[in-house]
């Protein structure tokens, strides 16, 4: 037993020290995750970094996000929006791209070791993550090592905390305060309900901020309820105390997945008041089987829409459908932002692909404060330090089964 | 009014707990293990019955039917796969085997179906009860949740007490191996237990999605643990036990939920199960026995 145990022990030995002697990075990044104070930041991507030399000067885009998993719907959209971006960049000419997109289930410890398979593999850029959580897990790791991170959808605050996080969607306390504001605004409503997710750190950052907003605007929240993750398919006694409170607008910042449960259960208990979601709602309609009467009048907050009839939508969508047989959602279209966002900071600094991702991250992080991007998430974006972008929300209503400007 | 129509909400919930815990406290009393796959067999369940319903678009009888004849051949399978192999090991092996086997149901579900939630059709179509002018809303799904659940439980308690197979798996949960001194088949006792576990499982599945239409990968996760903890609740190894321990944590669910703080209704709901198990450590309805030294 004990021979058996020192000869596999040898083997591993033997096994680290080919693969150091193979790419030389594998067993830095594998240790970062651990000792990022190591020094093991510079050698890394510099390391990783010969390679795209060696082969043209194509620029590595790492991207992470879930593509399975129950979000996988969002790290998909991802992939494929970064997909076509990139294809379209590398067949216009000059700066080249290659991406890779690992896979992190929409969990923060998958998405830390995601982005070490990412740095092997010799990523210079990070675009990602998909979701918040693990975003902000990553971004731990990028500041450390000082790799550029673009998140195109992670809306949580903290996901642009470090100085070399930018991101393409709007934050989640920023969401709740223009749904806050538009509700006001337009006067939707007097008397309103939210039902939120406690237990996730997107939902309740828009929860914060809108009852923040609401009771500045003079908003009447007649009902503030709770679900958690654990049990997120029971909503009939929130609905019911938004009912008997005589709310006329029902605020539903979280994903559609279970805002489909919310719409079938209001409707069982004759409750129709409208219904405000925010960007994770869209997709409700991709749902198969889903019965999308249910859907009439829901609004939602989103930046971006397939149906919208501009050149640029009608051509992403367009390419995405041949692709990927579906719409296109929001989060492709942050990420197709995304790709051009970095390209533009990329002219804009000249990058090249030769450079070691902390170079780059230290070009990009000034050049994104200089670039203006006309994408398909908004006209004219700019960044400031902080990493966040300046643009103007759209608000949609659903009408017979299909996005409507409201 | 309110209250009635939260308790109803409860009770409702709490049944499709029931229906869930029914199967795990018939596996565990009759083989001795937590069968942790349960909830993702529930999760089979509904994706059977949602392609055979939706995709092939054949009447929600025959996806019931599909549904229950999948998962009972799936639960056998497993038991025979997984499970009986295990028989003499320690239980913490059979534990970690049936964790393994839950997470395998999941990413095969995934690989599959795919991650996208699809919805559901209800396979109810009985109009809902509106009572008091339409103040007290019942809706099919909650009837028959309710109502499917108490003839299961009947159903199962009739069964074990007083049929000779049940008159079997009683002997069997109660001394294995004097048992099958007696001449019972040990093994293929066990093996009916998943079977008929499993059959609950599809029609726990079908009812789970038929009230709260969102079927994914994960479905049956989530349920299936509240269930296993309905099922220690009331006392686990008691078919009774499992249907009032499932009940019960619905309604305290939905009552706190309603009447003290929707943040804190998990915490309630949990908090309550560790003062009834440091009470009663059996839970509710458990048998209280005394280890023989």
């Amino acid at each position: 037993m004990k021979k058996f145990l020192s000869f596999m022990l040898a083997l591993c030995l033997a096994v680290s020290l080919a693969a150091c002697g193979g790419t030389g990075s594998s067993a830095p990044a594998a240790d970062s995750a651990s000792a990022g104070t190591d020094a093991p930041a510079d050698s890394t991507p510099a390391d990783g970094a010969g390679e795209p030399a060696a082969s043209g000067t194509a620029i590595r885009i790492g991207g992470i996000g879930p593509v399975t998993g129950g979000a996988a719907e969002y790290g998909l959209a991802v992939r494929g929006g970064a997909e076509i971006a990139i294809a379209e960049l590398n067949a216009r000419g000059g700066q080249q791209y290659v991406l890779q997109f690992e896979d992190d289930e929409h969990d923060p410890e998958k998405a830390v070791n995601a982005y070490n398979t990412l740095k092997d593999w010799g990523m210079q850029v990070l675009v990602g993550t998909v979701t918040s959580a693990p975003c902000v897990a990553v971004e731990a790791e990028t500041a450390a090592d000082n790799m550029f991170q673009l998140t195109p959808s992670g809306s949580a605050e903290d996901c642009i905390k470090e100085e070399n996080a930018f991101r393409m969607c709007f934050s989640d306390p920023e969401q709740g305060t223009l749904s806050a504001d538009y509700i006001a605004d337009n006067q939707l409503a007097a008397k309103v309900a939210v039902i939120y997710d406690s237990s996730d750190p997107y939902s309740s950052g828009i929860h914060d901020a809108f009852i923040a907003q609401a009771k500045a605007k003079n908003l009447e929240v007649v009902a503030d309820e709770a679900f958690t993750a654990d049990s997120n398919k029971d909503f009939n006694v929130q609905l019911g105390k938004a009912k008997s409170a005589g709310a006329e607008l029902v605020f539903i910042p979280f994903y559609y997945s279970e805002a489909a449960l919310v719409l079938q259960q209001a409707k069982a208990m004759d409750f129709a008041p409208i219904f405000f979601g925010c960007d994770g709602m869209d997709g409700l309609l991709a749902v198969e089987n889903f019965d999308t009467s249910l859907a009439e009048g829901v609004m939602l907050m989103t930046p971006f829409t397939a149906a919208a009839t501009d050149d640029m939508t009608a051509s992403f969508v367009a390419a995405y459908k041949e692709a990927y047989g579906q719409e296109p959602n929001q989060f492709a279209a942050d990420a197709y932002d995304c790709i051009y966002a970095i390209d533009a900071a990329i002219q804009k600094a000249g990058v090249t692909g030769d450079m070691d991702a902390s170079a780059i991250c230290d070009a990009l992080k000034d050049a994104f404060t200089q670039i203006t991007l006309d994408g398909l998430t908004g006209k004219g974006i700019t960044w400031d330090a902080s990493g966040a972008p300046t643009k103007s929300p759209l608000v949609f209503v659903i009408q017979n089964g299909a996005y409507e400007a409201a | 009014m309110q209250f009635l129509s939260y308790l109803v909400n409860g009770i409702s919930l709490g049944s499709i707990y029931a229906v869930i815990a029914l199967g795990y406290t018939m596996v565990y009393g009759i083989a001795r293990m937590l069968n942790f796959a349960h909830g993702d067999v529930i999760m089979v369940g509904g994706y059977i019955a949602f392609t055979v319903m939706t995709t092939m678009g054949m009447p929600a009888l025959a996806g019931i039917c599909a549904a229950v004849l999948v998962c009972t051949l799936l639960g056998v399978a497993i038991e025979r796969v997984a499970y009986k192999p295990l028989r003499e090991a320690p239980s913490l092996a059979v534990l970690i085997t049936a964790i393994g086997m839950s997470y395998l149901l999941q990413n095969l579900a995934l690989l599959v179906f795919g991650s996208a939630p699809k919805s559901f059709s209800s396979v109810i179509a009985l109009q809902p009860l509106r009572l008091f002018d339409g103040a007290l809303i019942i809706t099919g799904e909650t009837l028959t949740t309710i109502l499917a659940s108490a003839a299961i439980m009947a159903g199962l308690t009739l069964f074990v007490n007083k049929t000779k197979v049940g008159h079997a798996m009683l002997a069997v949960s109660e001394d294995r191996g004097a048992a099958q001194l007696m001449g019972i088949n040990v093994n293929a006792t066990i093996s009916l237990t998943f079977a008929i576990g499993s059959a609950l499982a599809a029609v726990a599945g079908v009812l789970l999605c038929s009230a709260y239409p969102s079927l994914t990968p994960t479905t049956g996760a989530m349920p299936g643990i509240k269930a296993f903890v309905a099922a220690v609740f009331g006392g686990i190894g008691s078919i009774p036990g499992a249907m009032l321990g499932g009940v019960l944590l619905g309604v305290i669910q939905s009552l706190s939920t309603a009447y003290i703080s929707s943040q804190m209704a998990d915490a309630i709901v949990f908090g309550v199960l560790i003062i009834v198990l440091l009470v009663r450590p059996t839970g509710i309805l458990g048998k209280q026995t005394r280890e023989k030294v």
